[in-house]
């Protein structure tokens, strides 16, 4: 009885241990919309310089598409989200529901 | 380093007998009350007594923001879609202000997966509905032939909201994070100087320095992404219609 328990508390560490690595991995994922949405607040910058009349629109246009770029970071924060505070592999592991 | 990211508490609870929860009212539904209530007192204020010809400042602005949403509408969705303006003006003003509560000491409602998913819920159902209203039930049912378009149909209303979740939900945890970080930083200065921290327990540097930070993920994020989200909203009704 006593190994069991011992086996399923270094189960547990593992899971805990593996859950923040992947954790991290997950927002490597911001990698990619850093890139795009500096890129695209270049291009906004370039056509504001050349021109200036279509400040406006060219500004709110550029924020719009910086919040559709930031989606597949924003994926990759969830998944590290439900890694970190929703524990769903320890709960598998312990045969909880839910 | 003491991090504690908590979602929405229970506020009213309907417990059994044996006390198990059978129905339970969470924090983010009555933070939204509260939000719906500011909303309404704002519509009656700004909207007493009006005039044909205004008189005072406060008709101006009432006229003033009915005028924007509309040149809004009729920009980006075209005049025979006007009537969606008093819905787009409503969820924005429930989105703006249900972010920006957290000024004020309540929780985001925002920060909250349950609400975001129900407001892109029912940005879906609009969705769908323009669709069929303007093409057809078989031209609508017709476009899953490619099942690509299911993916695509399920994506949109997942990425809405997990989008508006995701900006509140990371500031606040980005927040609280630093938060921690600043307290283990005073702690340890005490330390440093050699005075006792449970005497001492005042974080002196939590003082000012996440105020700019909140500048950031509070007022701005929680503007422009309230902002993304009725523009995302009209920018799908418009594409249904065509």
């Amino acid at each position: 009885m006593n190994s069991m328990n011992e086996a399923l508390l270094n189960a547990q560490a593992t899971v805990l241990a593996a859950q923040a690595i992947g954790a991290g991995l997950a927002m490597i994922a911001g990698i990619g919309p850093g890139i795009g949405e500096g890129f695209a607040v270049g291009k906004a910058i370039e056509t504001i310089g050349r021109q200036p009349e279509i400040k406006g629109t060219a500004t709110s246009t550029m924020f719009i598409g910086c919040a559709v770029a930031e989606t597949t970071g924003i994926y990759g924060l969830f998944v590290a989200i439900v890694l970190l505070w929703m524990n769903p592999f320890l709960k598998l592991l312990t045969g909880m529901p839910g | 380093m003491n991090v504690e990211v908590q979602g929405p508490k229970r506020m009213i609870s309907l417990l059994s007998d044996d006390g198990s929860i059978i129905f339970s009212i969470s924090e983010s539904v009555v933070t939204g009350w509260i939000v719906i209530l500011i909303v309404l007192v704002l519509c009656l204020v700004l909207t007493k007594d009006l005039k044909k010809i205004p008189e005072t400042k406060r008709q101006c602005a009432a006229e003033y923001i009915v005028k924007t949403v509309n040149n809004m509408i009729e920009s980006n969705m075209g005049r025979d879609l006007m009537g969606y303006a008093p819905y787009i003006a409503a969820v924005f003003s429930y989105i703006i202000i249900g972010t920006l509560i957290s000024m004020i000491g309540f929780r985001s409602i925002t920060a909250d997966i349950s609400v975001t998913g129900g407001l892109a819920l029912m940005t879906f159902t609009l969705i769908t509905y323009t669709k069929i209203r303007y093409n057809g039930v078989g031209k609508y049912l017709f476009s899953f032939v490619n099942p690509l378009n299911i993916i695509s149909e399920v994506a949109t209303p997942v990425s809405m909201a997990l989008r508006l979740f995701g900006n509140v939900c990371g500031g606040m945890i980005i927040t609280m994070i630093l938060y921690g970080a600043l307290g283990a930083l005073s702690a340890s200065v005490y330390g440093l100087l050699g005075l006792n921290a449970d005497v001492y327990y005042f974080n002196i540097f939590q003082i000012g320095i996440p105020a700019v930070l909140s500048i950031y993920f509070d007022l701005f994020s929680g503007a422009i992404q309230s902002y993304v989200f009725i523009m995302l909203t009209m920018a799908y009704i418009k594409m249904g219609k065509e």
